[in-house]
């Protein structure tokens, strides 16, 4: 494609670029590099330089700065392994059901005609509504479905059953999940879609052709096919919801034992001073924990690849 | 992570799903049932805003003394950001694509990062690090922000410097006697304005929107304002909530209105509101291994 273009033609580049001269090749490879020096530093202050920063605090002592597995041992243990637990529970279901309920979505209007406008619609709400989390959200739901909330208040009238004197509660992690649907159904429709549009119709006409049913279409040609794409989607939900913080900090003003909102709070100073380190432990086992989903990512989109291009 | 996604997708790989029509006939039901439903979930929320709220909160909003200075910071915050995204990254895709387009993977990788480093991760590691000349002051927030809009502005450009032949230009411009600076800005520039345009949609948004950092480095901006505000009055909440909503949506419906016009004009690649990471993943599906 455009790619391999360039990318042979870039030698001409080089040598339409020389002057014949004895420029040392390595003064004018050091030179190429400058031109990317501003972005390099840029990245190097703004991202590395703080990234390494919590790594190496992770491993030291609050007040001494000493070398010590401290804050890692205690970000394993008690109320922060519960809050991981959580986070990591809430993340799985978070990914799973919308990943579930958005590949429904997605093929309910994949199966609308290329510029049908229902297939238009829901592809543009998609991308707005996948771009919407934070903030606003927390507050549509408190709207929604807090004690005064509007929909609290239609199944009152419609039932005459406070939902909320039955044991539902918005401000705890079920709660949080609910208002994750809300962009997480949108961002599968989204990375689903190039999947689902990668299925060749011939296929499925081979397989009508030799007698194939829906069925078994779905079983040996179309399932396999999508399952590696489908189990990317399902990561990057993951990694989405994991590190997601503003929607649960509004909704819950704090509250509930997730890892992002533990370490809002002991960098807050809201916890006993001395353990900011810990809070640095858990940022690290974050990282580390979407460094994982994301390589595992890469690596289900590039056998994806095989098929569906 | 599900912040402000942007990017492209590829043209078509495959024509519509050519179905038989009495296999087509057979689906409706449990289509619309499920659209249905996906359309009761996501307007309900909306409905119940705009009644929670009220009007009168509406016009409530803006009296509030804090609300302007919460507001003006925000704006000033992505004055900043949007200015240095475009500094530092126009220059720097236009290079990679013409002297160093080796490393075109390499910079996909690296901008792709902010993305893997969540949010409340990465300011807990800048408030550590930042020189105290920064830490007093909201602009460290303006900077950190580049950062976050990185993946999204980075694949604007990309994407809008394989809509043309950058190279041609650029080489036409040069034997015609323009030095660098004339050819990018008279040249390549001009080329891709609807990216340009994109990427500081996509920054602005992403900014108005940022919640996590602000807050950690305690700077009132406009989302922070709205959660502070809670505690007084929960419809005036609402009601910025809502506001916020509607300017990000107007934004980000901007792109997608240029986006198909620019599409239309090059028949090339249309620009969509696609997660940046759908974006990576055609990429990496698009590209020969």
């Amino acid at each position: 494609m455009a790619e391999v273009a360039t990318q042979a033609a870039a030698p001409e580049v080089q040598t339409s670029g020389a002057r014949p001269g004895r420029v040392s090749g390595i003064v004018r490879g050091a030179l190429r590099w400058a031109g990317v020096l501003p972005f390099g530093a840029y990245v190097a202050l703004g991202l590395a330089g703080p990234t390494i920063a919590i790594a190496v605090a992770a491993f030291q002592d609050s007040n001494t700065n000493a070398a010590t597995f401290s804050n890692m041992d205690a970000a394993v243990h008690g109320t922060y392994f519960t809050g991981l637990q959580n986070s990591i529970e809430l993340s799985l279901v978070s990914a799973i059901v919308p990943g579930i309920v958005g590949v429904l979505v997605a093929y309910a209007i994949f199966t609308a005609k290329r510029g049908n406008v229902l297939r238009r619609v829901v592809i543009t709400a998609s991308g707005v509504f996948a771009n919407f989390g934070g903030v606003p959200l927390a507050f549509l739901f408190i709207a929604s479905l807090s004690t005064t909330g509007v929909v609290t208040g239609w199944i009152k009238d419609v039932s005459s059953v406070d939902i909320w004197n039955h044991g539902f509660t918005l401000y705890n992690v079920k709660g949080i999940f609910l208002a994750y649907l809300y962009f997480q159904i949108p961002l599968m429709v989204l990375v689903i879609m190039p999947a689902l549009e990668g299925l060749r119709p011939a296929w499925r006409e081979a397989a009508q052709n030799m007698g194939a049913s829906t069925w078994q279409y779905w079983r040996y040609v179309g399932g396999p096919v999508l399952f590696p794409p489908f189990l990317g989607c399902l990561l990057l939900l993951f990694g989405s919801a994991f590190s997601a913080y503003a929607t649960a900090e509004a909704l819950t003003g704090g509250t509930v034992a997730l890892t992002p909102i533990q370490i809002g709070a002991l960098l807050n100073g809201n916890v006993v001073a001395g353990q900011q380190n810990l809070g640095y432990a858990l940022g690290l086992i974050m990282v580390v924990l979407i460094a994982i989903v994301m390589i595992a990512y890469t690596i289900l989109q590039r056998r994806a690849a095989r098929w569906l291009r | 992570m599900a912040a402000i996604t942007s990017a492209s997708e590829a043209s078509a790989q495959a024509p519509a799903p050519g179905a038989p029509a009495a296999h087509r006939r057979s689906w409706p039901v449990w289509r619309w049932a499920v659209l249905l439903i996906a359309a009761l979930y996501f307007l309900i929320p909306l409905y119940a805003g705009l009644q929670f709220a009220g009007l009168k909160a509406f016009t409530q909003v803006t009296s509030y003394p804090q609300f302007g200075s919460a507001f003006v910071l925000s704006l000033r915050l992505a004055a900043i950001a949007t200015v240095l995204t475009l500094v530092l990254m126009v220059p720097t895709a236009v290079y990679v694509h013409l002297r160093l387009p080796r490393i075109r993977r390499l910079m996909e990788a690296i901008t792709i990062l902010p993305i893997v480093i969540p949010p409340i991760v990465l300011i807990i590691g800048v408030l550590k690090v930042a020189p105290s000349f920064l830490i007093g002051t909201p602009d460290l927030l303006g900077l950190e922000y580049v950062i976050l809009a990185m993946p999204f502005a980075y694949r604007s450009l990309d994407v809008g410097l394989r809509s043309f032949d950058v190279k041609t230009l650029v080489e036409a411009s040069n034997s015609l006697g323009a030095g660098w600076p004339t050819t990018l800005w008279r040249v390549v520039i001009p080329n891709l304005r609807t990216a340009m345009l994109s990427a500081t949609v996509l920054t602005v948004a992403l900014v108005l929107g940022e919640y996590t950092m602000a807050s950690l480095d305690n700077f009132q901006t406009f989302p922070v304002w709205i959660v502070n505000f809670e505690q007084n009055s929960g419809n005036v909440s609402v009601a910025a909530s809502l506001l916020a909503l509607f300017v990000t949506w107007l934004l980000l419906m901007l792109i997608v209105t240029l986006g198909s016009r620019s599409a239309r004009k090059h028949g090339g690649a249309q620009v969509q509101l696609f997660s940046v990471s759908t974006r990576q993943a055609s990429q990496t599906v698009g590209e020969p291994e």
